[in-house]
Order: C-alpha cells, then sequence, then structure tokens
C-alpha cells in the first residue's frame, strides 16, 4: 500500500505526517446527491444524558477508596525555593502523602525548561506540592500548613517590558539571553515577507499605522481541569477532562515508562475545554504516581482559581498594523508587527495569518516576537491569533475603506483573493463571496442608513463588518470501526471525542448515510482510549474533517460486505445492490428491495441445543491525506449592528448575522449552535474579559466569575445564523471542513467596526469598557478641536 | 415517607463511632454491597476533619440519614457523599448557578448553602426530574432545541427553568433572561435555551 506525506496543521502549526492512501476509500457524494441523514437536523444524540443528569464528566468520577489530591501554588511570580517542609503538613490525620520535589521522580516539563516540581516558581500558580488525603477538605487544610520558604525574584508581567535590555531574565542562558534578545522566545521574532513592502507603500495612495492591544483572556471552561487516577496491578486508568484521551496515553506511557497498551484514558464528556485541555497536565501524572504509591484511585479537581492561574489562556498581543492602498482601494502593502505574551514558559502567541493571508496584497511583511513574562503559559484558546490578529485587521480596512469613500463590503470584495498566498496554491472551495451576499441580505447591509435614524439621543447606532479564514482541513491520523449486528443495528467506534460540538451527533450521521441505516439504529462510542481506534486532539475545528472520512470509510467497508450477503439472499449481484432508509434494495429496480435486519439475520445462528452465535460485519477506515495541490480552508462574514452611548460609554450589541462557510454542512441544527457559541465567545473577548494582574504582586485579582466577566444571557444579541452549505470535494470524502474555530473569529471586529460606526471614534484596546469608549470619545474632542495646520504639526 | 423530624440536641450527641455502627447497620448496609461498606466505614474512620453531625435530608424524595462536617456545603454531600452528581461544581461560590437545586420549589445555589442547613426541606436535583426514566417536558425542549454544547451548565440551566415556568407558567423573553442570568454558560447556548423554556413553557401549559 502507497503511503504518502501530507501536511496537516492545527492551530496555525504544519506538519507533514506519513498516512496510507486507502485504496477503497469512497468517492465524494455528487454535490447535489439527495442524502437521507447528513444535512438533517438530527438532535445530538447524547442530549438526553446531558439534560438528565446522566452523563458522567471526571468531575463526576467517584471511586471506591479514592483519595484526594490537592495543591500548593507559588504566590510569586518569579522566586527560589529556600527551604520547605512538609512534616506538619504529614502529621494532618487523614493526610496520606506530600509530593514536593524531594520526592517526586525528575520528570521533565515544559519542554526540558523545568520540572514537574522545579525548585524555581515562574509565575504565580506555579505548582510546589501536591497533598493526597481521604478527602479534599482535608487535603485543603494541610495546605496552609506547608512551611516554605523563598527567595523573591525580580519580575516582569507585560512583553513591552520583557523585551527591555534591563528586565529581569526569566530564563536564564540560552538565545533568549542574547544581546538584544531578552526574553525573546527562541532569541529571535519569526518572520514573513513576500514581495516589496517599501515599494508596496510608496505606490499608495494612502498610509496608515496603527497599535492594538489585546490583554490575556482564560478560558474559563466550566469544568475545571481534573483527572481521576486508578491501577488494577499493572494496568492504568485515567479519566481526564481532556481534549485528546489518546495523546494524554502515550504521554503518560512515556512519562511513566509503562506500555501504551496498559493505559486507558477515558473522557467521554468534558465540560468545556476550548484548547486548555490539548495535552497532558502536571495534576494528572501526580495523581497517577500517587495512585500506584498509596495503592488507591486519586482524585484531583482543580478550583476555579487554579484554573484560572495555572490552566493556559490567550496571550495578550501589542500589534503593529501598517496598511496602504490605492486610491480605488487596492490594497498595496501591509505590514504587522507583533508582540506577544507566551507567559512563563513556551507557547504560541502568533496573530499574522489573517493578515497574510485573507486579502490579495502582493507586498506583505509580518515580524512576531513570542516574549516571555512571569505569568502563566498561553495555551490555544478557541481560533487562537486569529481573534486578535482578524480584530486588528479589520478595523485597519475599514479606515482605508473610509479614506477612499468606499463602502466596507465593497473595499473587501476589491481585495478578494482567490489564490492561497501564502503556499501559492488555488483554494479546494471558498464560499466567503457567498457568505459576504447572503450576510449582508440577510442583515441588510446595503440599507442600514435607514436603520441609523434609530439613534436616539445619547444612543449612537453603528454597522459594521469582518471576514474570518480558518484552516479548516483536518487530516490524518484518524482511524474508525464500524461494525453491524445480527438484527442490523451498527456501531460507530471513532477516534477524537465530542467536546461539545455535537461531534457524536455529525459522526453517527457520517455512519447512517453511508449504510442506508436510520440513525436511530447506531450507535456511537469516542473518548475511550479502549473502546476506540486512535484520534489525534479534539481541537482546531480538525475533529470533523478528520475522521467523519474515517467513519465514512469504515461505513462502507461494512455496506460492501452487506451488499455481498444480501446479494445471495436475493440471487442478484452485489453491485447492482444499494441501501436507503433501512433496506437494501436493487437499483435498477428499487421496488425490489428487502429490509437490512431482514439480511442480516443470517449472521445469527443456532448452536447445538440452542445456544446463539453471533456473527457481525466490521469495518475499519482512516484518514487519508490532504490533498497536495490546494488549499483548504473555512469561511465566514459577521455583520453588526450596535449601540453606544456616548454619556456612559455603554456598548450594546443590538444583532450579528454570522454567514459561515465550512464545506459540507452536516447538521444544521448543531452547526448554528456552534455559529451562536462562537458569535458569544467573540462577545466577551470585545467587551468584557480581561485578567487582570496586580503589577505589585503579580498576582490575578479576576481569578472568579464574579470578577473576570463572560457574558451573560442578558448581554448578548439577536443572533442570526447563515449556513452556507458548500461541499468540498477536493477536502475529503465527506466534502466537510472545520466549523469549531471560525464562528468567534470575526465577531470582535465586527463589533469594533460598528462602534467606530456609531461613534466616529475608535477604541484600539479590548475589552471596550464603557472607560475606554469615553477615552476614546474624548480624544476624538480634542482632535477635532485642534485647527489642521496644529493636526499636521 | 418517614415523618420530619427537626435534629435533636441527642442526635448531635451520637459519638462518630456510634453513629457509623448506626449507618453499617442501616442505610449504608441496605444500598451499598457489604464489602463496599465495609470499606466505607473504614475510611471514615481515617478522617480526622471536623467532628461530624448526623443530618437528614431529603432529595428527590427519599430520605438520607449522613453524616456531615459542619462546613460541607449542599453541593459537596449530593455529589460526593449521595453520588448525585448531575448537579455540577463550577464556581463553588455562588457566581454561575451551576450548583442549582430546587428547595421547597424553591432555586438555591446548593454551593451556598450547607448540608446541615438543608435538613427540614424537600429537595430536588436534576436527577429528580426525570426520575421515572421520562425525560420532563423541559428536558425535552433542551434536547430538541439543542440548547446545550458542553452540557456542564445544563443541569443548572434546566433546574433554574423549572423554578422559573412553575412560578411564570408563560414567561416573555425578558422573563427568561431575568430568571436565568444567574446561571453562565461558557459555550454560548443561550439563544437555544430561550426557545426551549418558551417552547416547554407551551407545551406545559397544553398539558
Amino acid at each position: 500500500m502507497a503511503k504518502v506525506l501530507t501536511r496537516v496543521e492545527l492551530n496555525g502549526v504544519v506538519n507533514d505526517v506519513w498516512v496510507e492512501v486507502p485504496e477503497n476509500e469512497p468517492a465524494a457524494w455528487p454535490k447535489q446527491a439527495e442524502l437521507a441523514v447528513l444535512g438533517k437536523p438530527l438532535p445530538r444524540v447524547d442530549g438526553p444524558d446531558k439534560v438528565s443528569g446522566r452523563a458522567k464528566y471526571t468531575h463526576d468520577v467517584n471511586l471506591s477508596h479514592m483519595l484526594w489530591m490537592k495543591f500548593f501554588r507559588s504566590p510569586y511570580p518569579h522566586a527560589r525555593i529556600t527551604s520547605l517542609d512538609t512534616s506538619r503538613a504529614e502529621a494532618l490525620p487523614g493526610v496520606k502523602r506530600v509530593y514536593t520535589y524531594e520526592n517526586t521522580p525528575d520528570i521533565s516539563w515544559y519542554a526540558n525548561r523545568s520540572k514537574l516540581f522545579d525548585t524555581t516558581l515562574r509565575f504565580v500558580g506555579d505548582e510546589v506540592a501536591a497533598v493526597v488525603a481521604v478527602d479534599e477538605h482535608i487535603a485543603a487544610d494541610a495546605l496552609p500548613l506547608i512551611d516554605v520558604e523563598y527567595e523573591e525574584m525580580p519580575y516582569v508581567l507585560d512583553a513591552e517590558t520583557a523585551l527591555s535590555p534591563d528586565a529581569p531574565a526569566i530564563h536564564e542562558g540560552g538565545p533568549q539571553d542574547a544581546p538584544g534578545a531578552r526574553n525573546l522566545q527562541g532569541g529571535r521574532p519569526s518572520l514573513y515577507t513576500r514581495g516589496d513592502v517599501e515599494k508596496g507603500f510608496a505606490e499608495a495612495d494612502f498610509v496608515i499605522e496603527h497599535t492594538f492591544r489585546s490583554p490575556c483572556q482564560v478560558h474559563a471552561c466550566l469544568e475545571t481541569h481534573c483527572s481521576v487516577a486508578a491501577w488494577q496491578g499493572d494496568k492504568l486508568t485515567v479519566w481526564d477532562s481532556t481534549q485528546a484521551v489518546h495523546p494524554v496515553r502515550e504521554s503518560l506511557a512515556q512519562i511513566l515508562n509503562i506500555p501504551i497498551a496498559n493505559i486507558r484514558v477515558i473522557c467521554l464528556y468534558s465540560g468545556g475545554g476550548f484548547g486548555s485541555k490539548l495535552w497532558i497536565n502536571k495534576y494528572t501524572v501526580l495523581a497517577a504516581l500517587a495512585a500506584r504509591d498509596l495503592g488507591r484511585p486519586v482524585k484531583v479537581t482543580l478550583d476555579r482559581e487554579e484554573d484560572a492561574l495555572a490552566m493556559g489562556n490567550r496571550p495578550a498581543n501589542v500589534m503593529t498594523i501598517r496598511a496602504g492602498c490605492k486610491r480605488d482601494g487596492t490594497l498595496t502593502a501591509l505590514t504587522l508587527k507583533n508582540i506577544g505574551s507566551v507567559g512563563a514558559y513556551n507557547a504560541g502567541a502568533g496573530v499574522g495569518t489573517p493578515l497574510r493571508e485573507v486579502y490579495r496584497c502582493p507586498n506583505v511583511s509580518t515580524e512576531e516576537s513570542n516574549v516571555y513574562i512571569n505569568a502563566d503559559v498561553a495555551r490555544p484558546h478557541r481560533a487562537p491569533g486569529h481573534v486578535q490578529g482578524t480584530w486588528g485587521l479589520e478595523q485597519v480596512l475599514d479606515i482605508l475603506a473610509e479614506k477612499c469613500g468606499l463602502d466596507p463590503l465593497d473595499f473587501r470584495l476589491r481585495n478578494y483573493s482567490d489564490t492561497d498566498q501564502v503556499r501559492n496554491l488555488p483554494y479546494s472551495t471558498k464560499g466567503l463571496r457567498e457568505a459576504y451576499e447572503k450576510g449582508a441580505e440577510k442583515f441588510g447591509w446595503r440599507d442600514r442608513t435607514a436603520r441609523q435614524a434609530l439613534s436616539r439621543g445619547p444612543k449612537k447606532r453603528g454597522f459594521g463588518l469582518a471576514t474570518q479564514i480558518w484552516g479548516g482541513a483536518g487530516g490524518p491520523p484518524g482511524y474508525a470501526v464500524v461494525n453491524l449486528y445480527s438484527d442490523g443495528t451498527a456501531a460507530v467506534f471513532s477516534g477524537g471525542q465530542d467536546i461539545g460540538s455535537a461531534t457524536r451527533t455529525s459522526m453517527l450521521q457520517v455512519a447512517a448515510e453511508e449504510l442506508g441505516l436510520p440513525a436511530d439504529k447506531l450507535s456511537i462510542v469516542m473518548g475511550d482510549t479502549q473502546g476506540t481506534p486512535y484520534g489525534f486532539v479534539s481541537g482546531g475545528s480538525r475533529t470533523t474533517p478528520s475522521q467523519a472520512p474515517a467513519v465514512r470509510m469504515a461505513a462502507a467497508e461494512v455496506k460492501g460486505q452487506l451488499l455481498e450477503l444480501a446479494g445471495k439472499q436475493m440471487n442478484l449481484p452485489a453491485q447492482r445492490l444499494s441501501t436507503r432508509e433501512g433496506y437494501v434494495f436493487d437499483t435498477q429496480n428499487p421496488s425490489t428491495r428487502k429490509p437490512i435486519a431482514e439480511v442480516t439475520k443470517e449472521l445469527q445462528f443456532g448452536f447445538g441445543t440452542g445456544d446463539r452465535v453471533q456473527n457481525m460485519l466490521i469495518g475499519k477506515g482512516w484518514r487519508g491525506p490532504n490533498p497536495a495541490d490546494v488549499s483548504v480552508n473555512s469561511w465566514g462574514a459577521q455583520f453588526a449592528e450596535v449601540e453606544v452611548d456616548i454619556e456612559t460609554g455603554e456598548i450594546r450589541v443590538l444583532r450579528i448575522v454570522a454567514a459561515h462557510e465550512a464545506g459540507r454542512l452536516v447538521n444544521p441544527l448543531t452547526a448554528s449552535s456552534q455559529i451562536e457559541g462562537g458569535v458569544i465567545q467573540g462577545l466577551g473577548f470585545a467587551l468584557f474579559e480581561e485578567r487582570v494582574l496586580n503589577n505589585a504582586s503579580g498576582r490575578m485579582v479576576n481569578a472568579n466569575l464574579h470578577d473576570y466577566k463572560i457574558p451573560t444571557m442578558k448581554d448578548i444579541p439577536e443572533i442570526e445564523s447563515v449556513l452556507i452549505d458548500l461541499p468540498d470535494a477536493r477536502a475529503n470524502s465527506v466534502g466537510v471542513k472545520g466549523l469549531g474555530e471560525p464562528p468567534i473569529i470575526p465577531t470582535p471586529g465586527a463589533i469594533a467596526n460598528a462602534v467606530a460606526d456609531a461613534l466616529g471614534v475608535r477604541v484600539f484596546e479590548t475589552p471596550m469598557t464603557p472607560q475606554r469608549v469615553l477615552e476614546a470619545l474624548e480624544k476624538g474632542l480634542v482632535l477635532r478641536a485642534q485647527p489642521e495646520e496644529g493636526r499636521r504639526a | 415517607m418517614p415523618a420530619r423530624r427537626k435534629p435533636t440536641s441527642s442526635s448531635f450527641s451520637f459519638t462518630r463511632r456510634r453513629f457509623l455502627q448506626g449507618v453499617a447497620a442501616g442505610t449504608a448496609a441496605a444500598v451499598v454491597a457489604p464489602e463496599l461498606g465495609r470499606a466505607q466505614l473504614q475510611i471514615d474512620e481515617e478522617i480526622s476533619g471536623q467532628p461530624r453531625v448526623a443530618i437528614r435530608l431529603r432529595v428527590n424524595g427519599r430520605s438520607y440519614r449522613l453524616s456531615v462536617e459542619p462546613r460541607w456545603t449542599l453541593l459537596d454531600v449530593l455529589r460526593n457523599r449521595l453520588d448525585l452528581t448531575g448537579t455540577k461544581r463550577v464556581c463553588d461560590r455562588g457566581e454561575c448557578g451551576a450548583c442549582t437545586v430546587l428547595r421547597d420549589g424553591k432555586p438555591v445555589y446548593s454551593c451556598l448553602t450547607l448540608a446541615v442547613d438543608a435538613q427540614d426541606s424537600d429537595l430536588e436535583t436534576i436527577e429528580g426530574l426525570s426520575a421515572d426514566g421520562r425525560l420532563h417536558p423541559l428536558q425535552e425542549a433542551f434536547v430538541r432545541h439543542d440548547a446545550l454544547q458542553c452540557g456542564f451548565c445544563t443541569p443548572g440551566m434546566v433546574m433554574a427553568s423549572k423554578a422559573l415556568l412553575d412560578r411564570n407558567p408563560q414567561p416573555s423573553l425578558d422573563d427568561i433572561k431575568e430568571g436565568l442570568c444567574g446561571n453562565l454558560c461558557k459555550c454560548g447556548t443561550y439563544t437555544k435555551i430561550f426557545r426551549a423554556v418558551q417552547d416547554a413553557a407551551q407545551t406545559l401549559r397544553r398539558s
């Protein structure tokens, strides 16, 4: 069998992956194919378990004899432990053990820059010790009994300061200490150039430059990070609130030096991840070590504050964008300088992809610096980089459009790109033009001036739009198995997980469509390494485009066997048969048909005196390579209507129309849920969410859900989804692309542009709080009060 | 159904050993396999923590005799002693509504209610809503309208919605927002929750 290298992207990181080319993969369904299950609004199959409280999340796993673990965390942003005494904690009745750097295996962490327990602490929330006790309260009682002495060290909390030569070094030695590279991850920025930006700016009629600041945003998953570990002999079972059951299993095998096959990782349900649960965490390893040492299951559940302090975030960014265009609106040059704060250890804080890829522009350069600071380490956070990058870029587009006297939508259409300019490839499909058209129509974009009249008194209406790109191709590795049983029901076993995006339902629909069975004849397992074949992380909008083709291929293999069986029973060649709505039928004479459950009866036969023997049909599928000659992306545009009170500075978002294209529409009901959720999270980024660190202590002052504001029911606008169904036959055999990240991407930009439309001034920093709105208004008034001459000078 | 009884001073003066003997002979032995019951007892004996008190809780129409530390919240006890894990812990300080249960029909945050204070009331959790194995019309509406994603806020949302509909069978959109805005969802399911609650209200009015 042929193996090829194929390009796979995850959250902007690209890898070449070896993959076997499937020989019998079914051809993509024709665009106009009449499908029975795909594209239908099937309610999610695990809905009843979730609404009834039956669904068991990791938080809900309670085992007999179970012990509880709690962490002692660094109160300082930068310190060295000079002495550590756990004797008082260990003496507390009910405490089983206290783990510290002194009694824990030497396990390296953070890409070998640190250890499971380090003596140098680099952020508030860094792990110092872990207490294991008979219950959670007693473990918590023991924490203040741990005596630690520290040598406090100078710290730095923002990336711009961290880059200055006299800033304290967060990691000593190595390229981040080279002259001019203080605290710079890798010792240099990452650079990209195409064309000649100087020439581009020289050709421009208008050139603008603005700096945009977005603060750090935490994930705030409702289910805090959590693991339960239990050993049976040399076999380890771990329940983990994760987006990556299979990768967590492999990491555990490597760290604990035990066979992969001896480990089972389970996460049937997770209470939100949004990118913060993509890999193994320290507490999972410690729970496994403690459970082995103490011979009892160990559970660790982080509290809300710990989750905010130490479980990742969307990094803060300072983005300076310079842009030039001709009088007719043609972009001539775009540059970006981005300074992103990755936190205390290596992470990604790039924001440049939208600027490099969304609009046609021959001359582009980006310079992006990932900078260490003494705060928690960044993790991917729904559409990493794209949310911030798009928020800045889309405002620049509007400013240029105004200079040219062009409608913002026309300006974007003038710079529409039919090719991927970074990879020099055509797009497989690009439904952006349709998203613009249908979204604008639904929103009433062209008639919006009539609605401007709705402004009343101090409340000013404004309208804005923004565009979105996301690399939603998915790719290998991803495997699936489908079993068809003698009663005509089928079970799907798929790699990957359902992290709340209705993936179980989508995969079940794919299998039902291929098998010709009604959806209620199938069940599905995802999120259990022992119960499913391998799937990579469920993040980066990759699960559906990666797993759906594998599921379809497995179902097709079963279907082939079913038709062979039916052919013998019906005295027809199998090639003439197909399946639909629970029947095998003759394609040349559709009235000749037989229920699938009748055909499969042959699989069951008596054995001896009435013992039943069950044969079954089994099919295996896997994700093949991505196409090499096209670029696969998901697209969308959002339109926002806002009302801004110029006396209080309060922004109310009244309406968002979100038009998105992600290949074939698998399920309009659950797809619209994804879109609404993305919009609401985008609203949180734009208006409310910000991690606030106290400069005097380095501590986060709003590590709770009261002070860290996420949108409530009263904050949200009317949201209308426009679902563009555009099967992408080049992408994969199901024609699907990822929809997870896309809907959060354009929301903040659309809101920002609408606010600027309402006010005539811009807010260059998120969240766009009432105070920042009032400051922008005041600044705008001062500027306007100055004579033209003065402004030039 | 056992009569409600206020805890007397004598029930507090049980020694822990005597109380646990009582539990082993009664409730625990009745519902848990004998071996497991013994194991649980040993673990309880190890615990120091704070001195425990004997309480009775009535949850979803069933009465439970328990020994709890006074500081344990109702949420802790529901989840970790009664294994009623449908009620979720998210913020543990009354900010998000995920732990909402009904106390004599009124929605309360079980993370802000001490277990010892929850005696003498009828408690209803998400498990009680479909105790007969059939989903409540609200739960059906949540599924039908896809008013859930990760599902972690969902039990609290459903319980808060039930309390809302019990006191206001025909809520406007603003009534729903007012009634449920103490419940946070991070996935962003709010729009669909509005539809589900309105739809369920209609179903319940018809029946």
